[in-house]
């Protein structure tokens, strides 16, 4: 701007850190903005001080400047056609047009259609047909014209029809048509009356009701309330079966079961890697903008999904969860649907298809199976879903019926153990199925509120029935080997109740080993129950994961068989062999590092070993390198060795081994050896990516490389050890030197800032914060009237300009017309003079 | 009971006029015989009960006791004759208690150990011996050798009435004595067999001497069997020549050649209840060196003494760390005395001036080792290996090398190697912690996990875990509680059959 109207207020000191406002000011500039306002507003003001009537624009938008000016004109076009469409002429004949039919108004004759139907139904009385009315009453004009059209044709076909002969026709026709009518009504009576008597002898089934005298009047004229019509009312007011998800194709389904198995593949995964939930939801996650911000979390765990029971949700789980997932609330309403499927049963057709849509479909939904049993279990689902009601399984399955006849339908959940054992006794092994089934699903937790805690004894029970069954002179296996599936299913029922059972066996177990331990100082191995045990944790409880409540302490279980246990006799041996199974078992998918197991195989190949072999490798406790029950595994017969062929370990040798013969024994001891052999080659193939694999490994190469008497094995053994042993050579050596992982950085610890307040001159400090609000205030204040004073007074400065001025106009107005005045006269006294002097001169 | 009645008349003719001291034989008869135990028991009293009071009557000759058959011919006086001759009797019937002390039953052997220490007592206080000056020792040295050879016979186990016969170990003078027989004992017995050990002879002894609680200071010896005025000036009353005596019962049962089992038993017990109590601990140095080179568990044992001798004794051993490095085997961790033996270990390897290069080679073998060890042994030796690289901070390129080479086809370190510092340890890395991170045990795993990061610098207190058991660590899995309980979503198909099972490959369920 003009350097010469600035004005620049010079500062006396410079002071550090303040900051100046007002070092260079404009005074012209800021004089010129002031009356520039003033102008604009004061003025303006003072111009229409006398002035009432004001100026209002009505326009569309015309001050808004956000609408550019072809959306203005449109939508001013807009408007404009809009008021001139609104703007209604009553008198306007022709604004609304209704169509009819026969005189009638469509939309009315569409409303009263039905009415007019049931009406023309109930009543005896036959409804006047179209035509007739038409012919009676000459219908409305619609009708009129159709009417005419009609007339012109049937004059062009026989011309000559009196109305009277048109009458009769009309009549004919109408009686043909009521009797047909009535026949036809006849014949669904008929249809429904046998309907109603079929329904009747299905209900006296289902319902196991003596079935209901016959309605003897079925002709009477005004028939009472039928059942049948009572239950379509009941149905009418009933809620309506809703309209359910279609059903799913075999891919969908496919992919889902594979989704789902995925999901719990993950969630497996974590455990085994140890990490915590807590540590996944703490970390903040994505919010989408879609994000209600109800706490809705997805994911979570969602292991309860597994506790269902023929397609039903575990109450109890929903009791616990109340957060449901998605698909967990469908298949809810799945269950519903099969509730009430259950209660109505078999009414409609047409609902029942429905139904069995529905039930399918929350059998698919809740569908448990693996995917290669997918359609087997399906099926079997099917028939548990409704096996609240036996009858329906007697519908289903003949053949099963026939096998059950004689079991009762409803059992009480037995109280104690002996009489639980009495139910079972002397029954085959599906029958105990059966009972056990039935038991569950008469005792369904839904059923009663007691039921929960008598199921979770079931679990116990079977369990201890489990064990008696190992512990018999003959174990029964097969039979175990069926109860498992009940055992699984009680166990997906009710998680804590069937853990602490597990964990009340294996306290025991491991109990009566220490106090062996204590008394002899060396344990034996337990028998055979316990290693079934052992055997069912794995099926019930994941084994690999981190940390398991159950699965853990049977780990520690299992290291003190493999560890403390005396081998003394070829049965120790095979249980430690099938200790052995457990451990790879329990680690097969973790991959976990078990030295009790390598101990153990090393100790088996030891003793297979003629005596005084040991070099290059050490055997640890339980198995000593010099002592009694070396040899233990050692065949030297040659035809025994010669005749043994490689073949599955009977569980029960075990207890029977005494009556079996040398020979026998022999075989065992072979197949003892090529299980070992087997095992070796597992744990290489398990345990390869360990850094240290080779160390783990390396007694035993010693012993199967420099030791072992392969030779003299027969030729299926030989097999078993060339792939142990190749498994193990195959392996490549390949060590890295370890680093630690970085540090992070410790960041120096930091305090909290101290705040103090900067003491400065001039400023007024005392007082606390409220009074120096105050203070403060009454300084604003003080300033703002201040400012709003000498506005005022410049405005008043600014008025009296402008009043001034406009004297000053009026005046000089004022002087100047006067002047004329004065000039005008002055210019007529000069000319009215000169005339005179003119006149006076001539 | 006409025995019984029997024998009370005999006692008291016996007692009552010394025309009848011949029933004297009446009542000995039965205690040589083969008689049945109830008579013998009947009998046996009954002589506690007549020499008992014979000795309280002082009527027992007393002095060194001549000969019968010489008695009879000297000129003693009627009186001594029958005094002499009644003191014959009471060695007939101490050598036949004595000889009782061996038979099958154990109520007569317990009733011949308790007649045989009352006499004892008796004999104390009414001494046979002619006090021919003051101060003369008054106790039956003699009586009390008869019942320490009774308590350790050689062919069997006399655990039981050893135990019986503790409560008299607890007067300080009994004590005394019984140490005293039990040298001369060991020395004579095993004298005789030359080298060849007896067990059960052995056995006894170390059963007698191994509870014997000798006193910390000599104003606790207040516990006698007889009161002596002048007890201030005996030897017995002196805590130096206890001392004095216990050590040279130790030396001299372990000069000779033990038993393995006895081996262990007397070096779990020597730190603690032998070597205190002992004037000259260094004198047990040979017999720990000796054991120390043994091996396998002795030599574990045996470091314990070695640790007290070197500690405070001033013991100076060569070679002692390589020992205890091939000390170093797979049953460390699975034998019974590993806590006291990681304990050492500790101490032995606390010392900060210790090479690297042993340290290192101690680490490596320790973890190597763990490759076979259970669960509990393992959450013991990760914090012992974590405390050994805090103490020696060289030792870290074991967990942490990054200038060394990138790949190894061999671990450097070699296992067989007895000498520590040829072993390559430090060229190494431990690899076997790292592949102990992936053990079944949850514990175990994080323990080892914590070696991937840099270790904090205090040092991790395993005084608790040393003694941890098997059971224990079960105990503690089974009594966590779970929050809720994760389930196979796997369909169960019968026992074995799961996909690929394991068990339907190699058992049959028949």
């Amino acid at each position: 701007s003009n350097p010469f109207e600035v004005k620049v207020n010079r500062q006396k000191f410079d002071i550090l850190g303040r900051k100046t406002k007002n070092d260079v000011g404009l005074p012209g500039v800021s004089r010129s903005k002031a009356i520039k306002k003033r102008n604009q507003t004061l003025l303006k003001e003072y111009k229409e001080r006398e002035k009432t009537n004001v100026f209002k624009d009505k326009r569309f938008g015309e001050y808004n400047t956000k609408i550019t000016p072809e959306e203005k004109m449109i939508r001013r076009f807009a408007l404009e056609r809009q008021q001139n469409y609104v703007k209604k002429n009553i008198y306007n004949l022709n604004e609304d047009e209704e169509l009819t039919h026969y005189g009638q108004s469509l939309a009315e004759i569409e409303k009263l259609n039905d009415i007019v139907d049931s009406d023309s139904d109930t009543e005896e009385r036959g409804t006047l047909s179209a035509e007739l009315t038409a012919a009676h009453f000459g219908g409305g004009g619609g009708l009129l014209r159709k009417k005419v059209s009609s007339e012109q044709q049937e004059e062009e076909e026989e011309k000559p029809k009196s109305r009277k002969e048109l009458i009769e026709e009309m009549i004919a026709k109408s009686k043909q048509e009521k009797q047909e009518r009535q026949t036809r009504r006849e014949s669904a009576l008929e249809l429904t009356e046998k309907l109603d008597k079929d329904w009747k002898e299905i209900q006296t089934l289902m319902a196991r009701k003596p079935p209901k005298a016959e309605r003897k009047d079925k002709e009477v004229e005004k028939p009472k309330p039928d059942e049948y019509d009572m239950i379509v009312r009941e149905l009418g007011f009933e809620m309506k079966a809703k309209p359910s998800e279609r059903l799913k194709t075999e891919e969908e389904l496919a992919k889902e079961e594979q989704a789902r198995l995925q999901r719990l593949e993950a969630d497996r995964l974590r455990r085994m890697h140890g990490i915590e939930e807590e540590a996944n939801k703490k970390r903040p996650s994505h919010m989408s903008a879609d994000d209600l911000a109800d706490g809705f979390i997805l994911d979570k765990d969602d292991r309860r999904l597994l506790s269902y029971k023929d397609g039903k949700i575990n109450i109890e789980n929903e009791e616990e969860k109340e957060e449901e997932e998605g698909e967990e609330e469908e298949e809810e309403e799945g269950e519903e649907e099969d509730n009430e499927n259950e209660e109505e049963s078999q009414e409609e057709s047409a609902s029942e298809d429905e139904d069995g849509a529905a039930d399918s479909h929350s059998d698919l939904e809740s569908d448990l199976e693996s995917e290669e049993e997918a359609s087997g279990n399906k099926k079997e689902k099917k028939h548990m879903a409704n096996e609240n009601e036996p009858q329906n399984v007697e519908k289903l399955d003949p053949k099963r019926e026939a096998a059950k006849s004689e079991l009762p339908y409803t059992f009480a959940v037995p109280e104690s153990y002996e009489t639980f054992k009495s139910l079972l006794a002397g029954r085959t092994i599906e029958q105990q199925l059966t009972i056990l089934e039935r038991i569950q699903k008469c005792n369904h937790p839904s059923l009663a509120v007691g039921n929960k805690a008598k199921l979770e004894k079931l679990f116990g029970f079977l369990l201890e029935y489990i064990g008696e069954l190992a512990t018999l002179d003959t174990p029964e296996l097969r039979t175990i080997d069926k109860l498992v599936l009940p055992l699984y299913n009680l166990c997906q029922m009710f998680p804590e109740a069937a853990s602490d059972s597990i964990k009340f066996i294996l306290r025991d177990a491991a109990h009566d080993l220490e106090e062996v331990i204590e008394v002899k100082g060396r344990a034996t191995f337990p028998g055979l129950d316990t290693l079934i045990y052992l055997k069912i944790v794995s099926l019930l409880f994941p084994t690999s994961d981190f940390w398991h409540p159950v699965v853990t302490p049977a780990f520690m279980y299992m290291s003190q068989l493999l560890t403390k246990c005396r081998i003394a006799t070829l049965q120790d041996v095979i249980k430690g062999l099938f200790v052995c199974c457990l451990f790879l078992e329990y680690v097969s998918f973790s991959r976990r590092f078990v030295p009790e197991l390598i101990n153990f195989l090393l100790g088996v190949l030891h003793i297979s070993l003629p005596k005084n072999q040991a070099q290059g490798y050490t055997v640890v406790h339980p198995f000593t390198p010099v002592g009694k029950n070396l040899e233990l595994l050692l065949v030297r017969d040659e035809e025994d060795l010669k005749s043994w062929e490689k073949q599955n370990v009977p569980l029960s040798i075990v207890t029977r081994l005494k009556e079996t013969s040398r020979t026998e024994i022999n075989h065992t001891r072979l197949s003892c050896l090529a299980l070992c052999f087997d095992l070796i080659r597992k744990c290489a193939a398990l345990y390869e990516p360990l850094p240290s694999f080779h160390e783990i490994m390396h007694p035993i190469r010693i012993l199967l490389t420099q030791h072992v008497p392969v030779n003299e094995y027969p030729e299926k053994l030989q097999e078993c050890y060339h792939s142990a042993l190749k498994e193990l050579e195959n392996k490549v050596k390949h060590y890295t030197p370890l680093i630690c992982e970085k540090k992070k950085p410790v960041p120096l610890k930091q305090y909290t800032p101290k705040i103090v307040k900067v003491l400065e001159f001039g400023k007024k400090q005392a007082g606390n914060k409220k009074e120096q609000e105050r203070k403060q205030l009454i300084q604003r204040h003080k300033r703002e009237l201040k400012g709003a004073i000498r506005e005022i007074r410049k405005d008043n400065q600014y008025l009296a300009r402008m009043q001034l001025s406009e004297t000053m106009e009026r005046d000089s107005a004022r002087k100047r017309k006067v002047k004329e005045l004065l000039g005008s006269l002055a210019t007529q006294e000069g000319e009215w003079k000169a005339m005179k002097r003119s006149k006076w001169k001539n | 009971m006409a025995r019984e009645a029997a024998l009370a008349a005999c006692l008291e003719a016996v007692l009552g006029s010394r025309r009848s001291a011949n029933r004297v034989f009446e009542l000995l008869e039965p205690l040589a015989g083969q008689e049945e135990p109830e008579h013998i028991v009947s009998a046996a009293r009954t002589c506690s009960r007549l020499f008992g009071a014979l000795l309280q009557r002082r009527e027992l000759f007393v002095g060194p006791l001549p000969e019968q058959d010489a008695s009879l011919a000297e000129s003693y006086s009627a009186e001594d004759k029958y005094r002499i001759w009644m003191r014959h009797r009471y060695r007939d019937c101490v050598g036949c208690l004595g000889e009782l002390m061996g038979h099958d039953s154990f109520q007569v052997k317990e009733l011949a150990l308790c007649t045989l220490m009352k006499f004892v007592e008796l004999e104390a206080q009414y001494p046979l011996i002619k006090i021919e000056w003051k101060g003369t020792l008054t106790f039956p040295c003699d009586l009390l050798k008869v019942v320490v050879d009774g308590l350790l016979p050689s062919k069997e186990d006399a655990s039981l009435l050893i135990s019986r016969f503790q409560e008299y170990l607890e007067y300080d003078d009994v004590r005394y004595f019984v140490m005293k027989a039990v040298t001369a004992s060991v020395g004579q017995v095993m004298q005789k067999t030359k080298e060849r050990p007896l067990p059960f002879y052995q056995q006894n002894v170390f059963s007698l001497i191994s509870p014997i609680n000798m006193p910390n200071k000599e104003s606790e010896m207040v516990k006698f069997m007889v009161k002596q005025d002048n007890r201030e000036e005996l030897k017995l009353s002196k805590l130096q020549a206890h001392k004095h005596v216990f050590e040279k019962m130790w030396l001299t049962f372990l000069k000779h050649k033990l038993p393995t089992g006895l081996y262990k038993k007397v070096l779990v017990i020597l730190h603690d209840s032998v070597l205190p109590y002992m004037n000259e601990p260094t004198l047990m140095m040979d017999f720990l060196t000796v054991a120390y080179g043994i091996g396998g568990a002795i030599s574990l044992l045996a470091l314990n003494g070695l640790f007290i001798l070197i500690h405070q004794h001033n013991l100076e051993y060569p070679d002692f760390y390589k020992k205890l490095y091939n000390l170093l085997d797979p049953s460390i961790y699975h034998v019974k005395y590993r806590a006291r033996f990681f304990h050492l270990t500790d101490l032995f390897l606390s010392s900060s001036h210790l090479p690297a290069y042993l340290v290192a080679a101690f680490i490596k073998r320790l973890a190597r080792l763990a490759l076979t060890a259970p669960p509990e042994a393992l959450l013991m030796i990760i914090p012992f290996i974590c405390n050994l690289f805090r103490r020696h901070p060289a030792c870290r390129l074991l967990l942490h090398c990054p200038g060394g080479p990138a790949d190894m086809s061999e671990d450097p370190y070699v296992m067989e190697e007895e000498e520590p510092s040829e072993s390559r340890a430090l060229e190494s890395s431990l690899w076997e912690i790292q592949s102990l991170q992936n053990h079944y045990h949850p514990d175990v795993a994080k323990a080892a996990a914590v070696l991937n990061h840099s270790l904090s610098e205090i040092e991790d207190d395993i005084s608790g875990l040393l003694e941890l058991s098997a059971y224990e660590l079960f105990d503690k899995e089974v009594k966590k509680k779970a929050v809720d309980v994760p389930l196979e979503f796997e369909q169960v198909r019968g026992l074995f059959g799961k996909k690929n099972d394991i068990f339907a490959e190699h058992f049959s369920l028949d």
